[in-house]
């Protein structure tokens, strides 16, 4: 029996055999993952306030009082004033902060370094003084985050967590699927507490489960797509920006660098009413040899995560070309405040960590209702589901 | 086992409030990410339902 079968109105026919198939999916997708997302849920815990946790090991870092009448340097004598500090190194990027006027610039070595090669400077628009770094994932939240995000395994641990995610998906579906016949006889949210300690959990475990799963499919499925990062911008590398900048293929390296103001003006001209949020520089993974990539973004709670990519010609100055992302790189963009929560101030964030405080319930009571009959027969499990527990 | 009424009616009966707190679990998330301000404050207000419901839920068990 399919699962589509089941929502022509057929739950009540599901077979034996069919609900022994959707609990044994059940057990052991919940199986298999239970552990790992017992760890994403306590490690995602603190790092939903890592800004708040930040600011308050690091101090709030306030920026210095500006007198009137101070001329800012502009963006081309920051950067100067940077690789001066940094000798022997290239601009990689530079990112501006959405709330204060600072502007983070990252150097390296070579314009193809890896991350971990990277120095990052914040810089005062204003007065174009250096100021001291963001805070940003040191010590703990710096465990934390690779716990959560890769275990310490590089990649391939962010993939083991994505395929983790992936089993947990299949586990609140079949969960769904066989909470329709233990529920047949009980009301919505029934939770029998003191006829037995099991029934009291499996009552509690249905009912935050299914209170709760809108929020964990969404939560679980973001986080899957979020795993996929690195392949999509990869496929993104190849692809739209290939295309944008194919007549650029075969030229030899330019010879000369223009100011970054330059990109700057001519992204701005050619997206109106958006605003500058990070400039790759020419020879960096998203951008050409030849080319700056100014990525603008709009004001809107939306559209100021949605980053639109412009290719300027880094010797001459002059747009290339600018486009939207494709759909599936937006939706890695809107997919990711709807994993980390951070989307709607304070009161969103507690509201995350007390729902994700739900969820570490749902798991270990599934982990105890499991433990408790291991050793049953199928057929309790089967019986237990088609009666509701009721006799 | 007794064999018992197999109706779209009883499965209706079922889902209607998964499905309400399902709805009501994907305006909550969306709003915020609309819109600031009250937009905010909806999504406050239902996702922190799931909270509230949850607690009701549990305290009502006997």
């Amino acid at each position: 029996m399919t699962g589509a079968a089941l929502w022509e109105g057929k739950a009540m026919a599901m077979s034996q055999s069919a609900i022994k198939g959707w609990y044994l999916v059940h057990k052991w997708t919940s199986l298999i993952c239970t552990l790992f997302l017992l760890m994403l849920c306590v490690t995602g815990l603190p790092l939903i306030f890592h800004e708040e946790l930040e600011h308050a090991l690091e101090g709030p870092g306030a920026l210095e009082q500006v007198a009137p009448g101070t001329v800012a340097p502009g963006i081309d004598a920051i950067v100067a004033k940077v690789l001066a500090s940094r000798p022997g190194e290239v601009v990689q990027y530079a990112s501006f902060d959405d709330e204060r006027p600072i502007v983070t610039i990252g150097t390296a070595p070579k314009a193809d370094s890896p991350p971990a090669a990277l120095h990052n400077q914040p810089v005062d628009l204003r007065t174009g003084k250096f100021v001291p770094p963001t805070p940003k994932m040191t010590g703990f939240l710096e465990v934390m985050n690779k716990l959560h995000t890769e275990m310490f395994a590089g990649v391939y641990g962010t993939w083991f967590l994505g395929l983790m995610g992936a089993l947990f998906l299949a586990a609140l579906v079949s969960g769904v699927v066989i909470y329709a016949p233990f529920m047949r006889k009980l009301a919505f949210g029934t939770v029998r507490k003191t006829r037995s300690t099991r029934l009291k959990w499996l009552d509690l475990h249905n009912m935050l489960g299914v209170v709760l799963t809108g929020w964990l499919f969404v939560v679980g499925a973001t986080g899957v797509f979020n795993t996929l990062d690195l392949p999509l911008a990869m496929w993104w590398r190849g692809g739209q920006l290939a295309e944008m900048t194919a007549p650029y293929r075969n030229l030899p390296p330019p010879t000369r660098i223009g100011p970054v103001s330059e990109a700057i003006d001519a992204a701005a001209q050619a997206s109106p009413g958006m605003k500058v949020s990070t400039i790759s520089w020419p020879g960096t993974f998203f951008s050409t040899p030849h080319h700056y990539n100014v990525f603008m973004v709009g004001t809107t709670p939306v559209t100021s995560k949605l980053l639109k990519p412009s290719l300027v010609d880094a010797q001459t100055g002059k747009l290339t070309d600018t486009r939207d992302m494709p759909l599936l790189i937006k939706a890695l963009f809107l997919s990711r405040p709807l994993h980390f929560g951070d989307y709607g101030e304070l009161p969103l964030k507690i509201i995350w960590a007390l729902l994700d405080v739900a969820a570490i319930v749902v798991l270990g009571s599934g982990v105890y209702l499991w433990l408790g009959r291991r050793r049953a027969p199928i057929v309790r499990h089967v019986d237990e589901i088609l009666s509701g527990s009721e006799a | 086992m007794k064999p018992q009424p197999r109706t779209a009616g009883s499965l209706w009966r079922i889902f209607r409030w998964p499905l309400a707190v399902a709805l009501v679990t994907l305006v909550g998330l969306l709003s915020a990410l609309i819109g600031d301000g009250p937009y905010d404050a909806l999504s406050w207000l239902l996702l922190g339902g799931l909270l509230a419901l949850m607690a009701v839920l549990w305290r009502r068990g006997g």
